[in-house]
């Protein structure tokens, strides 16, 4: 059994009168590969917005790797090992693909204004590790032709791509994946749940995955955790979750039978 | 050194001594000789606000009140030693920046916290409440002297420390682009949500490009004080922040070379058209700019210069 990486207990987030998460606990060991699925309008973002930070949690604990981080900034808890993609890309537009790839190896620079202002040795060893690192992981997801376009031109599937390597480029420990497949037909769902076992494997992550969509989770996941309305309604093997009557109606509505 | 490194160097100092020369044999005349001056001033101030809008993306409209701030420190301090010792000048430039800096950092500590444009607002404030402190100065420290102007400045300011000066702010801002701390803080013009999420400090980011971007500002004021030898109030209300905006939106928001171009050119345009223009329609001058901008904002969008960059402003 492997030990516990991220520990989430009695999670409940409130606007207003609306329970957007309510009293959600998770356990993900490391190296696990779980998907989060639930209807439109269940709260998988917002357990994603707590987890990173964005937003800040009504009650409850959020332990990673032990310790606590609900509360933390964003940037504090990612640069503890937690990336995210998000459900609607956000990449840096303007910029280059190979710059929207150094901008995440950010914390991991040492060079100081200092340096930075007089152009050391230090600083054009370090600017050349840095570009050196980000062309390495860009060569991975086949995106070592685009280095020099600005992200916004590149097509939908690479900018996804794109995002991925970027939150892949901070050496993260949990990685969040928010929808990954949205706005993919078939056969673009295929290769990117490849790449998700891949750089599972590769990269020795920890995965928490959300999607709307039944199919994809079925494939990859060990586990699957089901919301709606905010609560967990089941958790288990994917097969057990799908037959699962309260899942059923979640997605398809009660069942109701008329006599004739 | 790299041979575009070597280029560049030969070609600045190329341009310093012919402006040197044109200027001591009076080809240039005092009068466009400070014109030349104010063009490279301007320069400087709009090179930091564009650090901090072009780059940051953080809409501030303080800028004026901060070249006020760096204006009326280095005028003090070099009226009251009373001397006409050109490095006074340079103490005077240190004093502005570290003023400046000091109280960029105050306001923008916990403003800078907050997204989207309550800088604005706040450093709108922040330049209305320093006119009227600039405006009413001479109640606590005469020789500031209010709404009725300073005088009695030492004109210590030419082309050579203009030029100097000019060129160092773009080395620094050129050298701090081109970094992983430029890519921060652009980064945090392009969503700062995701810069958040893959570990940039935002707040940290955004108070170090606005405080830089105001010590600019400052450094650019101590400049000013000494060419008019004159300061008033007037000249650090929030209308010129605006011209500042002007010039950076005009040039290219986030293109350096854009900046130094139409700073340049705003400052020459205002004053040749002083010269071409018959009286009559003299004040028309003052049109022709919001004419330029709607015109420019039509059609390019991006500034004249947007997304553009000489090849030796560029990182390697």
């Amino acid at each position: 059994m492997s030990p516990s990486i991220l520990e989430i207990k009695n999670l409940t987030k409130d606007f207003g009168g609306l329970k957007a998460v309510n009293n959600f606990s998770l356990s993900l060991n490391e190296g696990e590969l779980v998907g989060l699925i639930g209807p439109n309008g269940a709260g998988k973002t917002t357990v994603f917005n707590l987890i990173t930070g964005m937003y800040l949690p009504s009650a409850g604990s959020i332990k990673f790797q032990g310790r606590e981080i609900s509360g933390l900034k964003p940037h504090k808890i990612a640069q503890m090992g937690i990336s995210r993609t998000f459900q609607n890309i956000r990449l840096f537009p303007e910029l280059t693909v190979l710059d929207n790839v150094r901008i995440a190896h950010h914390y991991h620079t040492h060079c100081g204004l200092f340096h930075t202002l007089f152009r050391t040795k230090a600083f054009h060893q370090e600017e050349k590790e840095l570009t050196q690192k980000a062309k390495e992981f860009l060569a991975i997801f086949g995106l070592e032709g685009r280095l020099n376009e600005k992200s916004k031109n590149l097509p939908y599937g690479e900018q996804r791509r794109l995002e991925i390597v970027r939150a892949l480029t901070s050496a993260p420990k949990l990685l969040l994946l928010d929808e990954p497949a949205a706005g993919m037909n078939p056969f673009e769902v295929g290769r990117l749940l490849e790449l998700i076992a891949f750089i599972r494997e590769r990269f020795r992550l920890t995965i928490l995955l959300i999607e709307h969509q039944m199919r994809v989770v079925m494939g990859i996941c060990e586990r699957v955790v089901v919301m709606d309305f905010g609560e967990i309604i089941a958790c288990g093997m994917p097969e057990a979750v799908q037959n699962d009557p309260k899942v059923i109606e979640a997605y398809l509505g009660k069942r109701t039978t008329v006599y004739g | 050194m790299s041979n575009r490194t070597v280029k560049t160097i030969i070609m600045v100092i190329a341009v310093y001594i012919v402006l040197f020369i044109l200027i001591k044999f009076s080809i240039i005349n005092p009068y466009w000789h400070q014109i030349l001056c104010y063009a490279g001033i301007m320069a400087i101030q709009a090179l930091g606000l564009n650090l901090i809008y072009g780059y940051t993306g953080q809409f501030s409209l303080g800028q004026a009140a901060f070249y006020g701030i760096g204006a009326y420190l280095s005028a003090y301090i070099s009226k009251t030693i009373h001397t006409t010792n050109p490095l006074i000048l340079i103490l005077g430039i240190i004093a502005g920046a570290i003023l400046s800096g000091i109280v960029a950092l105050l306001i923008g500590l916990p403003i800078l916290r907050l997204r989207s444009d309550y800088l604005g607002i706040a450093t709108l404030g922040f330049g209305i409440i320093m006119k009227i402190i600039f405006d009413n100065a001479d109640a606590v420290i005469p020789s500031l002297g209010g709404s009725r102007g300073m005088t009695g400045i030492p004109r210590l300011t030419n082309f050579t420390w203009v030029f100097t000066v000019f060129v160092l702010a773009v080395l620094v801002i050129r050298n701090l682009i081109n970094s992983s701390i430029g890519r921060a803080l652009v980064s945090i013009r392009e969503d700062e949500i995701a810069a958040e999420a893959v570990g940039i400090d935002t707040t940290k980011y955004k108070t170090l490009g606005f405080v830089i971007g105001c010590i600019y500002a400052g450094v650019a004021g101590a400049l000013y004080a000494h060419l008019y030898s004159f300061l008033h109030p007037a000249n650090f209300d929030f209308l010129k922040s605006i011209d500042v905006m002007l010039i950076i939106v005009l040039g290219g928001l986030g293109s350096i070379s854009g900046t130094i171009i139409t700073a340049i050119a705003w400052a020459f345009l205002l004053e040749g058209l002083r010269v071409v223009l018959p009286e009559a329609i003299l004040d028309w001058r003052l049109v022709i700019y919001p004419l330029i901008l709607i015109i420019i904002m039509l059609v390019r969008p991006r500034g004249i210069f947007g997304g553009m960059e000489f090849k030796f402003l560029k990182s390697d």
